[in-house]
């Protein structure tokens, strides 16, 4: 079933209204979530949306409406409102709004799905929630839960360029956490990681996740952490667990190199960044050993895509190279506005949505290491894994991150366990003195990246692996 | 079709396709917003949406399923139906079915008024221009929403209530070199917004925030205004006052003991003559004002139904499907109460204060911080409401009852808890405002002061 005609029905009303520039897209999603604690099934949900977004250009003035409905005449009744909103945005004067030029596309993408998670049954998947998080208590959680989530998105995209494109994209995940309650104090350990971990594929990805072969280790280790010695506070080497280093790449490079944020549209609420467009080719972000790319195109990764929201095609481009800055992320209006001619990082939460810079999959390629010879190479340091908490600043340059576990590193062996382990930098600093990286690349993502106002959620990707960096301030404490 | 027809037609599906025997309820929520966004003085962003939700969650045979869906007409709730007692049959057993709101009271909700100009992007631009104006060339940014609620919440049990709400924001900052300043406010219409006023006090921020010097890392007495002060309220109720913390044994929350300082009283007053929000949650549980915390003294914590039953305790009229990884329950619109009676308004003040209440509590510090705002906070010990984040939009020395010098921002690392511990409570400020707090909630808060927090960096390391 198409719904190009009421897209294509939105942006001619729009265009009539007076838009020299229109686009919309309709989107049909159903969603899927189930929710287990201590053993029992707790939450089931589905959902199913559909509407049209409909963008106009007035002038130098944007206007979006949104409804949720699926007809003709109520997509024309957007085109028109949104044509009337990018008036009055115009009214307040400002810069010329235009977009970089490409090509109109026609097209149709549809990601990987061995297993579409709609053929597996609600008992089966109860089953496995209900199973781990009973496995987690007798292994001596207070509390056990877990979680699986699926989507499955249909769009049709049309511009007054051109464009004609639909998509289908099926994306599905889970994770599960123990939860151990001490006298002042609880400890948490997460599996596959504090996130759950999510990618463009079916309930495969689920299956392969094994939680049972998991559910008891975690239990263990949060009741363990009740009794392991503080972090040390100091400076000293820190070794990242990969699923760690995919928290830090996306807080401290994904975010940084926006550009929306870059150009200062994002400045009273998400921030600004650090990265100043004129250093763009020749800024040291990092070590030389620090290679991030923006790529779309991994297959199963949570962040890929065939065509962005405004239609531009899934594209790889190198974000930093040998340790310098070199791309960022970028939309047609925002390119133009930097004097760039890429664009292809623009994405909405639903049709209700604005599109906006997003990221897709912004990631580390792989380093000549091991993380077992990282830890073989250590004299004196501290493993830490899985994301506890996150805070960075506004212009993405100081952080502050804890995870749920850390290790002593001693003599090139792992020691003992160690609770609350923070560390915290200033990110160009920080990147310039990794040291080792390894080649143990996963497609980590996060089901959750809050961004723009009405907020937006996205789920972007971050393929990460374990590395080690040098003089790192840890164990900051209230 | 209206929300409470959509409601009861929807009831009268399921009663058709699941007889008798079936617990059912439906909550339908039509959303209209609109959110202006501008930055370097200019809209750069204009949304507005126009949507309606129909949640239908029901348990038969044991089982419990919740479906939601977008389509409002004949065939799209037949089809919500067939979803869900088709996925109700199959779901796994539920042993923790909390059951259904009984009819009674509030049988209806707090009609807002609505002015036209609320959706009216025009009447949006204008109180922008009126802010960007008042920055006296600043370059400013920020956004103006409007949202406008109607809800009706139905069930099998026999119980019906329906209600709107309406709120409209302003927050905006201005930029003088590297300094900034903000302004936020809400209210229950676009009328009830100052942009003039807002963005004066903004630039008086910023202009007075040039020329940052450093300060040493360290623990100092701060004044938090209220935009600082609504972070505290809001992760205090994210961590601590939630009942789904509560019932997993990672919330502080102790009911009948002195967990705070006695000038701190807490309540959570979505009902009360300018409170902001509905006033029943989507499970149809009606809200009542909520004492959280009694000079000092923690009362309770806010529950869904499922918590509740697992707390041994009555639901109160907060589950919430809005806020990301709430867990489905979440406080509706926290008030800190201000010393004294409430006053509607205070005087502006000079200088980098918000208004006279701030700098009256200024006044009595003899050394410490001004603070406007808290940036990207996060738990390192939920349990303790450990938090680490940046100050923001702001920070100033006081020494001597005066503010002397803008400081660069500093990150913190602070209990929240300890923070508002018996003793640590020098002053709580005379007027409390609206403002926004977390990603989509709005608290109530005077300014406080603070006799210590606990500064562990600068920001720019």
């Amino acid at each position: 079933m198409s719904h190009f005609d009421e897209a294509q029905a939105a942006v001619e009303a729009a265009l009539a209204a007076g838009a020299r520039y229109a686009d919309a897209r309709v989107l049909h999603r159903r969603t899927e979530s189930m929710q287990a604690r201590d053993g029992d099934v707790e939450r089931l949900e589905r959902g199913e949306s559909a509407g049209v977004g409909v963008r106009a250009l007035v002038g130098s003035g944007w206007g979006f409406q949104a409804v949720g409905e699926l007809s003709t005449a109520a997509a024309r009744r957007a085109g028109s409102a949104a044509a009337a909103i990018a008036r009055a945005s115009a009214t307040l004067g400002g810069p010329p709004v235009d977009l970089i030029t490409t090509p109109p596309r026609v097209g149709s993408w549809a990601s990987g799905c061995a297993v579409d998670p709609a053929t597996v049954p609600l008992s089966t998947k109860g089953d496995l929630l209900a199973g781990v998080t009973a496995a987690s208590r007798a292994g001596g959680a207070d509390v056990a839960e877990a979680t699986y989530q699926t989507w499955d998105t249909r769009s049709w995209f049309v511009s007054s360029e051109g464009h004609r494109i639909d998509q289908h994209i099926r994306e599905c995940g889970a994770g599960m956490s123990a939860t151990a309650v001490g006298d002042s104090q609880t400890q948490r350990r997460s599996y596959p990681s504090a996130f759950g971990r999510y990618g463009t594929r079916g309930w495969d990805l689920v299956t392969e996740l094994d939680l049972p072969a998991h559910a008891e280790r975690i239990a263990e280790e949060a009741r363990a952490l009740l009794t392991a010695p503080l972090c040390p506070a100091g400076e000293t080497t820190l070794i990242l667990g990969g699923e760690q280093m995919s928290l830090q790449i996306h807080e401290s490079v994904g975010h940084a190199i926006e550009l929306d944020r870059i150009l200062g549209w994002e400045a009273a609420f998400a921030g600004t960044s650090w990265l100043e467009l004129g250093r763009l080719g020749s800024l040291r972000f990092g070590a030389p050993l620090m290679n991030i790319t923006i790529d779309p195109t991994i297959p199963g990764a949570v962040g890929s895509f065939g065509y962005d929201d405004e239609g531009s095609p899934a594209i790889a481009r190198d974000a930093v190279r040998d340790g310098i800055w070199v791309g960022v992320l970028a939309g047609r209006d925002s390119a133009r506005a930097a004097g760039l001619d890429y664009a292809g990082n623009v994405r909405a939460d639903g049709f209700a949505r604005l599109p906006m810079v997003r990221m897709s999959n912004v990631g580390l390629e792989p380093g000549p290491h091991t993380l077992e010879e990282i830890i073989a190479a250590t004299d004196d340091g501290i493993l830490m894994e899985t994301n506890r908490s996150y805070s960075i600043d506004d212009r993405r340059l100081n952080f502050q991150f804890g995870t749920e576990i850390g290790y002593e590193v001693k003599n090139g062996r792992l020691g003992r366990m160690l609770r609350n382990p923070t560390y915290t930098g200033i990110s160009p600093r920080f990147w310039a003195s990794m040291d080792m990286l390894s080649s143990e690349i996963v497609p980590y993502g996060l089901p959750i990246c809050g961004k723009g106002q009405p907020l937006q959620l996205a789920r972007p990707g971050h393929p990460a692996a374990p590395a080690r960096f040098r003089n790192v301030r840890v164990g900051v404490r209230g | 079709m209206r929300p409470a027809d959509v409601a009861a037609r929807t009831l009268d599906l399921v009663r058709a396709a699941a007889g008798p025997a079936a617990e059912a309820e439906v909550a339908v929520d039509r959303r209209r917003t609109a959110l202006t966004r501008f930055a370097a003085s200019a809209v750069h962003q204009n949304v507005a949406d126009d949507t309606t939700t129909v949640r239908l969650q029901l348990h038969l045979g044991g089982r419990t399923t919740i479906v939601q869906g977008t389509a409002t007409g004949a065939a799209g709730l037949r089809a919500l139906v067939d979803d869900a007692v088709a996925t109700a049959a199959a779901a796994p057993v539920d042993a923790t079915w909390p059951g259904l709101a009984r009819p009674g009271p509030p049988s209806g909700g707090r009609t807002a008024r609505r002015s036209a100009e609320d959706d009216d992007p025009v009447a949006r631009a204008g109180q922008v221009r009126a802010f960007v104006a008042a920055l006296d060339g600043l370059p400013g940014a920020g956004f103006c929403s409007t949202r406008h609620h109607t809800a009706a919440y139905a069930n099998t049990a026999g119980r019906f209530v329906a209600g709107t709400d309406t709120q409209a924001t302003l927050d905006g900052v201005a930029r003088c070199g590297t300094a900034e300043g903000v302004a936020r406010a809400s209210s229950s219409s676009l009328a009830g917004l100052d942009g003039a006023r807002l963005g004066a006090r903004a630039a008086a921020k910023a202009r007075a925030g040039t020329d940052p010097v450093d300060l040493a890392p360290g623990r100092y007495q701060v004044v938090l205004e209220p935009t600082a002060v609504a972070d505290v309220l809001w992760l205090l109720g994210y961590f601590g006052f939630d009942g789904r913390a509560y019932t997993r044994g990672s919330s502080f929350a102790e009911p009948g003991a002195r967990q705070f300082d006695p000038a701190i009283t807490i309540v959570d007053d979505p009902v009360g003559p300018d409170s902001l929000g509905l006033p029943f949650d989507v499970e149809g549980t009606g809200r009542r004002r909520l004492d959280l915390v009694t000079a000092g003294v923690t009362r309770g914590v806010v529950h869904n139904r499922r918590t509740a039953r697992s707390a041994g305790a009555d639901a109160t009229g907060h589950a919430d499907t809005d806020i990301p990884l709430s867990g489905g329950v979440a406080t509706a619109h926290l008030h800190l109460l201000p010393a004294g009676p409430r006053c509607a308004a205070v005087p502006e003040v000079d200088g980098p204060a918000a208004d006279a209440a701030v700098a009256d509590l200024v006044g009595a510090v003899t050394d410490g911080l001004l603070v406007t705002d808290h940036f990207y906070t996060r738990a390192l010990d939920p349990r303790a409401v450990v938090v680490t984040g940046l100050t923001r939009n702001g920070l100033w020395r006081i020494e001597g009852g005066r503010v002397t010098a803008p400081v660069r921002n500093l990150r913190f690392t602070q209990s929240y808890l300890r923070a508002l511990a018996p003793g640590a409570v020098l002053g709580v400020g005379r007027h409390a405002v609206d403002v926004p707090a977390g990603l989509t909630a709005v608290v109530r808060a005077p300014a406080l002061h603070l006799a210590e927090w606990n500064y562990t960096g600068g920001s720019d390391g």
